[in-house]
């Protein structure tokens, strides 16, 4: 699964965009772990999952087509 | 121009004016949100925005929904900048219009509390001694924790 990172999240992994392993469909909550396991430079870092440009809950699938982000807290303005 | 944007280039306000005037409309709100140099004694060297450019936009839009259902009749635009901004440079221009003037301060002012919460924007403050992508109050300049 493409996974696109912004800001801090970019940062500290030092790519735009990572592949995770795992299935092809997880839900949002099984992907944050999914995410800490494999980066464990993310670890403790706060983020929402966005999927196909909307944030999803914990309990929503995604699949493997989707265009999923990880929206780390906002400071826009 | 789009009436909900994230641009790469300065800003020009009146465009975004413009946009919210029509017949119906007598009063026209604006607030331009700019970079400060100046946080609470440390200096700021210049700003660094970075945004998931459609999303942004489609929460952008979705203020501007929310503000149409509270205040009927009031028209919004936002804008808003990123990249490399200077001090002083427009960082987010909203302009709400409405028949009269409460309901487009109101709108106004609700539109700005929302991009702070919704829109997937990022803001990195580069300081003489290091830089912090902002987002959350933990983050603020090491010197502010000593207080």
């Amino acid at each position: 699964m493409k996974v696109m990172l912004f800001a801090g999240l970019k940062e500290k992994v030092g790519e735009s965009r990572i592949i995770l392993d795992g299935p092809s469909a997880m839900t949002a909550g099984e992907l944050k772990q999914a995410i800490y396991a494999q980066f464990p430079s993310l670890e403790g870092d706060v983020f929402q999952v966005a999927c196909n440009e909307s944030f999803v809950k914990d309990d929503q699938v995604i699949d493997d087509d989707d265009e999923v982000a990880l929206i780390p807290p906002v400071s826009g303005g | 121009m789009k009436q909900f944007e994230v641009v790469d280039e300065p800003i020009d306000i009146n465009r975004y004016h413009e946009y919210t005037i029509d017949e119906k409309q007598g009063a026209v709100c604006m607030f331009t949100g700019h970079v400060r140099e100046w946080t609470k004694g440390t200096r700021t060297v210049h700003l660094e925005y970075e945004a998931y450019k459609p999303m942004a936009e489609k929460k952008l839009a979705q203020i501007g929904e929310e503000i149409s259902e509270r205040w009927p009749g009031v028209r919004t635009t936002i804008a808003h900048r990123v990249g490399k901004l200077e001090i002083s440079d427009i960082a987010v221009v909203i302009v709400t219009s409405a028949p009269h003037r409460k309901d487009s301060y109101r709108a106004n002012e609700y539109a700005i509390e929302r991009i702070k919460e919704i829109v997937p924007i990022w803001k990195k403050e580069v300081w003489e001694d290091g830089e912090e992508w902002m987002g959350d109050q933990r983050q603020y300049h090491p010197s502010l924790e000593e207080k």
